[in-house]
């Protein structure tokens, strides 16, 4: 690339430009997303066009080169960071909009646990698959959770732990949904770097996602089932 | 004259230097080691494989064979395969905990949540491991988003050295954190290899060589 000719965004057509923020994105180029978000704008683009198609898109292929080693941690949090520059340009632009929402997510790090990496990251591929993120941060008791799905009316909560020390805590708060007759009106997905599928299954947890377009991809599709469930049953119900 | 190794110990290259000085300061030649190397932590889904070949390479040359490693992120993967070959590993998640103890380990998680450590061996690779590891050196910028919800580094010595500890204070002000200093000697780690030591059986050797292979 550093031979190249400079690139001018705004002389690239639409598809070339598209290419070039998969690229960017990919380099974490923060400042170049942005300018590339504003050029598909000022041709018309959807916001929620651009957000699919440049930047989710992107970051999809940044997400299968970490899985398959070749990127690593640093510039997984630069493509990241890139994204989320081309996220602040657009989140207004989404809200005033007719983007498709697909539920509402409550996202947080459990008890005892600091580390925010992988769950920010989910959060924002979340956010960018058209969910609305209620991202509660880190070193989360139960009430906590409790709070934020029945303030935000959430339809998934998520649950992230990077310790084996935490991880467990995890059962506490579902038991506790349990406890409280809720547990059936959530979805409950879980992640982390020490967690695997048995772990989510022992917890009780509705799904263990590995990362974060397996989180995104697992979300939608235990959406559709939930809303397919619910009309089964309403349908039921009517007749 | 030293005798041959009958138990072989499968550890993570973070402990070979603490392992060697083990066996030479008690004279455990009995226990022989051989090394993954530590920079698996940063692809812990290699760490289980890396382990098994070396179960797979040492079946009938030892006696027996343990293995000297956290969980250290595999997800439980580790003793799943462990559990499998019939293959018993130190207890803890990190070598943090054995080496301060679990019940000391867990009061300093308790107060701090927030707490990053160091060893002997992760001060003297600070720089090629955390700092080049996490691409600080590339894009400083980042260090927020790693350590921005840390507040403590606690320095947990297995030696008495000036310079290491010199280090360990640098390496906290370099990432912005409150610097803590804690002897902890080997801890758990001496007691499983003097365990290992005791439990070696009484049979004649094999006829080979020391094997010291450090990966």
């Amino acid at each position: 690339m550093t031979d190249e000719e400079e690139i001018i965004l705004d002389q690239l057509n639409d598809e070339d430009l598209v290419q070039q923020i998969h690229e960017d994105l990919y380099d974490g180029l923060a400042e170049e997303i942005e300018e590339g978000v504003n050029i598909l704008l000022g041709r018309g683009w959807e916001p929620y066009n651009v957000l699919t198609e440049a930047l989710v898109a992107g970051m999809k292929i940044v997400g299968i080169d970490f899985r398959d080693g070749i990127l690593f941690v640093p510039e997984v949090l630069l493509a990241a960071n890139s994204m989320k520059a081309g996220m602040f340009i657009l989140r207004p632009l989404l809200a005033a909009t007719n983007a498709p929402k697909m539920g509402t997510v409550v996202i947080g790090t459990v008890k005892g646990d600091i580390h925010d990496i992988g769950k920010n990251l989910v959060a924002m591929m979340m956010e960018g698959a058209g969910f609305d993120v209620v991202n509660i941060g880190i070193n989360n008791a139960v009430e906590n959770y409790m709070t934020a799905i029945e303030e935000h009316e959430a339809d998934i909560l998520g649950m992230s732990a990077l310790l084996t020390t935490t991880m467990p805590y995890m059962k506490v708060v579902i038991d506790t949904l349990i406890e409280r007759g809720m547990r059936s009106d959530y979805i409950v997905m879980v992640g982390g770097a020490p967690l695997n599928e048995a772990f989510g299954d022992s917890v009780g947890a509705d799904a263990y996602c590995r990362d974060a377009a397996v989180a995104v991809d697992t979300a939608k599709e235990l959406m559709a089932k939930r809303q397919g469930s619910l009309a089964a049953t309403q349908a039921a119900g009517g007749a | 004259m030293a005798s041959t190794p009958t138990t072989l110990l499968i550890a993570c290259g973070a402990l070979a230097q603490e392992i060697t000085a083990l066996i030479r300061a008690n004279g455990w030649n009995h226990l022989a080691i051989t090394c993954v190397p530590a920079q698996f932590h940063n692809r812990p889904e290699k760490i289980p494989p890396a382990v098994r070949d070396k179960i797979h390479a040492a079946r009938g040359k030892y006696d027996k064979i343990l293995v000297v490693y956290g969980d250290c992120g595999s997800g439980g993967q580790l003793d799943d395969m462990l559990s499998r070959e019939g293959i018993e590993r130190i207890a803890g998640p990190h070598c943090y905990q054995f080496y301060a103890g679990q019940a000391d380990f867990e009061a300093m998680m308790d107060a701090e949540p927030g707490t990053f450590f160091l060893t002997d061996y992760l001060v003297r690779h600070f720089n090629l491991l955390i700092i080049q590891g996490l691409g600080l050196d590339r894009h400083p910028q980042l260090r927020d988003e790693y350590f921005g919800n840390y507040s403590k580094l606690i320095y947990l010595a297995q030696t008495q050295n000036d310079e290491l500890v010199a280090q360990a204070r640098a390496a906290a002000d370099q990432l912005g954190l409150v610097y803590e200093y804690r002897y902890t000697g080997y801890g758990e780690l001496e007691r499983f290899m003097a365990d290992a030591q005791k439990a070696k059986k009484e049979k004649p050797s094999h006829g080979k060589t020391d094997h010291r292979l450090l990966a």
